[in-house]
């Protein structure tokens, strides 16, 4: 084996991690604007879904353009705030005291022409995030539609919230009881009663999971209350 | 230089049976078991692996002259690392949902045990062309175990192939149903023992004296 100078090892190593630096900068640079239309389109498939849209990767942005007719945010006294709803990035508002936080709220129109709002969610699952959009129609009570995903909840168990089965059990569920007190909707372990407007079935077996969605409901929309409050039509 | 000499089509062909990375040398086991669960994933991971073992190989036999031997695990490192994030940050832009679905897995593709292994044992002390192939025939030999792993964890465990039901919906009529073990990371170990078992009573020179 050739021997190297101290002298040839420090030059080596510096040019070697100038030239890989400039290499990955660039591709990284270029790959951006891919990578970006990517979340958002997926962003946009979300929503879409969430006032039960089905998309697919290419019409996503067509249909969002449709169906999505205005946007806006406020902050958690539901006054309109300056700012682009779809730029919002929850997790840094979350992280953010409750009075300084901005919140986006999507307006769908859907097909029949009734309005559907959507409202985003974000919260801790077992094992890393958990995040979804939830839609009510214009009684800003009644869910419309909901859609959840997760990072890495157990495959089979707490995974299956971004399942359809799921999900389906809230739609047409209330956030308020008697139009004034605010309960979101409970997610029970042993299953709920059959006429609970307020509460749909936990996962067997994905009890945190299950737990986690429901805590992440309740902080999420519970932001929104005095907006619900005051545009809600009866 | 030709192309495919026989000692360099040896280089492409062992890694697939005798010299095999998974299931002879028990390299690359994690992420064998991590993103099996499905074809498609199973599929790029495969590929991916092997784009890093064919260019880090090629690469570093190329400076294999030049590198400092004190410090070569270190440009070996390097090397890997920018072969990875090149190829994650390509899966981000062109496919996006696998790349979702691969999640840690690709970045963790530095740490597995194949590629250093490879870089170590045959790239330092081979000629560019050669170390290039045998990073295809390495990379092709743990796509293999993969995809073989994958395809009976979906078909039992999803009932379905690249996404595509097989299973016929008359069957879950009559009361099938799809095996949930399939789709924990159990399953695919007990898969990968179950092919280096019908590997070994094949070739009996792999089995261990004792």
């Amino acid at each position: 084996m050739k021997n190297f100078s101290n002298n040839y090892t420090f030059i080596f190593s510096t040019i070697m991690v100038v030239v890989v630096a400039l290499l990955l900068s660039l591709a990284a640079m270029q790959l951006k604007p891919f990578q970006d239309k990517n979340i958002e389109v997926e962003k946009k498939q979300n929503i879409l879904a969430s006032i039960r849209i089905k998309s697919t990767v290419k019409n996503a942005v067509d249909l969002y353009s449709k169906y999505i007719t205005d946007s806006y945010v406020i902050n958690n006294k539901g006054e309109k705030q300056e700012g682009v709803a779809f730029d919002v990035d929850l997790k840094k508002e979350l992280g953010k005291p409750a009075s300084e936080r901005v919140l986006p709220v999507f307006i769908g129109t859907l097909d029949n022409k009734t309005m559907a709002y959507v409202m985003p969610l974000r919260g801790k699952g077992l094992w890393g995030p958990i995040w979804g959009y939830i839609s009510l129609q214009p009684d800003l009570n009644t869910v419309y539609g909901a859609i959840f995903d997760h990072q890495g909840e157990t495959p089979g168990l707490g995974a299956e919230i971004s399942t359809e089965w799921f999900q389906k059990p809230f739609f047409g569920k209330k956030i308020f009881k008697d139009s004034t007190e605010f309960v979101s909707v409970k997610v029970l372990k042993g299953g709920a009663k059959k006429d609970d407007p307020h509460a749909v079935d936990a996962i067997s077996g994905g009890t945190i999971t299950s737990k986690a969605l429901e805590a992440m409901l309740d902080s999420c929309l519970v932001q929104y209350k005095p907006y619900f409050i005051k545009n809600r039509h009866q | 230089m030709s192309i495919f000499t026989s000692k360099n089509f040896k280089l492409l062909s062992n890694p697939l049976n005798l010299e095999n990375p998974v299931t002879v040398q028990i390299l690359g086991i994690c992420s064998a078991l991590a993103v099996t669960t499905k074809l498609k994933p199973a599929i790029v991971m495969g590929l991916s692996v092997m784009v890093v073992t064919a260019f880090s190989n090629l690469v570093i036999s190329a400076m294999r002259n030049t590198i400092p031997p004190r410090i070569r695990i270190i440009v070996q490192l390097v090397v890997v690392a920018s072969m990875v994030i090149l190829v994650d940050q390509l899966l981000r832009a062109f496919v996006y949902d696998v790349s979702k679905q691969l999640s840690v897995y690709v970045g963790l593709i530095i740490t597995n045990c194949i590629i250093m292994g490879r870089l170590e044992a045959f790239a330092m002390g081979n000629k560019p062309w050669p170390s290039f192939i045998d990073g295809i025939g390495n990379g092709i030999g743990y796509a293999l175990i993969l995809i073989v792993v994958a395809f009976i964890r979906e078909l039992f465990g999803s009932g379905a192939i690249l996404g595509y039901q097989v299973v016929p919906q008359s069957f879950y009529d009559a009361g099938y149903i799809n095996n949930g073990m399939m789709i924990m990371p159990t399953m695919a170990l007990v898969l990968v023992g179950v092919i280096i078992w019908i590997q070994r009573s094949f070739n009996k020179e792999l089995i261990e004296k004792d």
